[in-house]
């Protein structure tokens, strides 16, 4: 009822209102870090993802034999509930933001493993022969021809990892580093409405952003799918 | 790495105590179970027959698609959170117990964005040739739904209860951190006690359960797939706008 009415007075804290201007100035601080913080677990899992899952991907191409137990590894990982997930790391790394860093780029595997190979596997063959005959050698044909086409299905998974790490990382909070998800966790015992709402918004708008830019990095990237598109 | 946890979690496992009482495993998994059952069927019955018709009838396919990138992009813990201290509040919900109801909606909404996209999918990618033969054939609007489009989807609907399955148990554990009901919370009374034990073995039974249900999911939809084995393509996951 005094939803917006009290949005920019003061006594919305004491009305404990969901949307609340005093809650955004006296807070701000304290959202900017919390913020911050999700940035830098959500950037740091995605990148150290992708550093893992290249060389698991190249590996399960080369020897198809592994392919079934490194996507079979991955989904499997993929399976376990985050607050599991975290607990479990817990007598290895402590509490902390190591421990989620840690989950989350277990979690990203499943979907860029799958996406490079899947990628890669795309890459038409006779393009693959027109660059041996043009007298290409394994490592300049992937990182010139292979690695170039297979870039829009890589980058997919990039873009759905990136806005499901943003999602689990709140999870975080269990052992001391969730970002936004801290906000929550502590708002939850006094039913704090404005924190609640201010953080599962920051959450999505995150997880937005960094999807649109990784669309437009995809874009600069690929200049010659926007014409077929 | 202090190795004398795993002594540590293994008495805890095997201590008779902590598996009984109204905060012990037994419980909680009866929680756990319930919650998972009732809110896959709540979510099936609500998803299957709008995706399937209107993959039917080829209409709504940008929202089927899109509900699942919405789904990924909105934490679980802020929507129970938010539902926790929203309208339906934390009391006791019958037999879901505390913050059971809030528990419950949270679960159906997670379960339907694989439901609604996989099914959705499933039908629209049956070939549209087979479609028209048997339109040819005189087949009905329904009969063709029945019998020719709905089997020939079946293998892409039970991914979709497969996701949904698997996405339910992974939020049922998080219902803990609102003081809802479920496994979690041996985890966060685990936490709450500072016993690292607790925490450890609480992880384990979820996770253990999790994989579990997981590969049982998976043995259901080889089961339900007629075409078993004959496809060795790794699928990519996609996002719509991203086309491949």
């Amino acid at each position: 009822m005094t939803l917006l009415v009290a949005a920019g007075d003061p006594s919305c804290l004491v009305e404990n209102a969901w949307v609340c201007g005093e809650y955004l100035r006296t807070r701000q601080d304290l959202l900017v870090d919390a913020t911050r913080q999700h940035l830098y677990l959500t950037v740091v899992s995605v990148v150290l993802g992708l550093v893992v899952a290249f060389p698991l991907a190249l590996l399960a191409r080369r020897y198809r034999t592994t392919q079934g137990a490194v996507l079979g590894t991955a989904t499997g990982l993929y399976t376990i509930p985050s607050l599991a997930m975290f607990s479990l790391l817990l007598p290895v790394t402590g509490l902390g933001s190591d421990t989620v860093i840690i989950g989350l780029v277990l979690y990203s595997l499943t979907i860029l493993v799958r996406n490079i190979i899947a990628g890669l596997d795309g890459v038409p063959a006779d393009v693959k022969e027109s660059a041996t005959g043009m007298g290409y050698g394994p490592a300049r044909m992937l990182l010139r021809v292979e690695l170039p086409l297979a870039l829009p299905t890589i980058m997919a998974g990039v873009r759905v990892a990136t806005v499901s790490t943003v999602a689990l990382a709140t999870i975080g909070t269990i052992v001391g580093a969730g970002g936004l998800g801290n906000l929550l966790d502590q708002a939850i015992p006094s039913q704090f409405r404005a924190q609640i709402l201010t953080a599962a918004v920051l959450c999505v708008v995150l997880a937005v952003v960094l999807d649109v830019i990784l669309l437009v990095v995809q874009r600069v990237l690929t200049p010659w799918t926007r014409r077929a598109a | 790495m202090n190795l004398d946890i795993f002594t540590d979690v293994a008495a805890w496992l095997g201590d008779g105590e902590n598996w009984q009482g109204s905060s012990g495993v037994l419980a909680r998994l009866g929680e756990h179970t319930l919650l998972t059952v009732a809110s896959t069927i709540l979510a099936v019955v609500v998803a299957l027959p709008v995706a399937l018709w209107l993959g039917h009838i080829g209409k709504g396919g940008a929202i089927a698609v899109n509900i699942s990138n919405i789904g990924r992009a909105v934490p679980t813990f802020a929507v129970l959170a938010l539902l926790a201290v929203g309208v339906l509040g934390t009391g006791t919900f019958g037999p879901f117990g505390r913050a059971g109801l809030a528990t419950l909606v949270a679960l159906v909404l997670f379960a339907l964005p694989p439901l609604v996209t996989n099914s959705y999918v499933g039908v629209r990618e049956v070939d549209r040739d087979m479609v028209e033969a048997a339109r040819g054939m005189g087949m009905s609007g329904w009969e063709v739904f029945r019998r020719v489009e709905l089997p020939l989807a079946r293998p892409l609907i039970m991914t979709g209860l497969r996701l949904a399955v698997v996405q339910i148990w992974a939020t049922a554990t998080i219902a803990a951190l609102v003081a809802g009901p479920g496994l979690g919370n041996i985890i966060t009374q685990g936490f709450a006690f500072q016993d690292q034990a607790q925490v450890i073995a609480g992880a384990f039974i979820v996770a253990v359960l999790a994989l579990l249900l997981e590969l049982a999911m998976a043995a259901l939809q080889r089961r339900a797939d007629p075409l078993r084995g004959s496809r060795t393509r790794v699928r990519p996951v996609t996002v719509p706008g991203a086309e491949l």
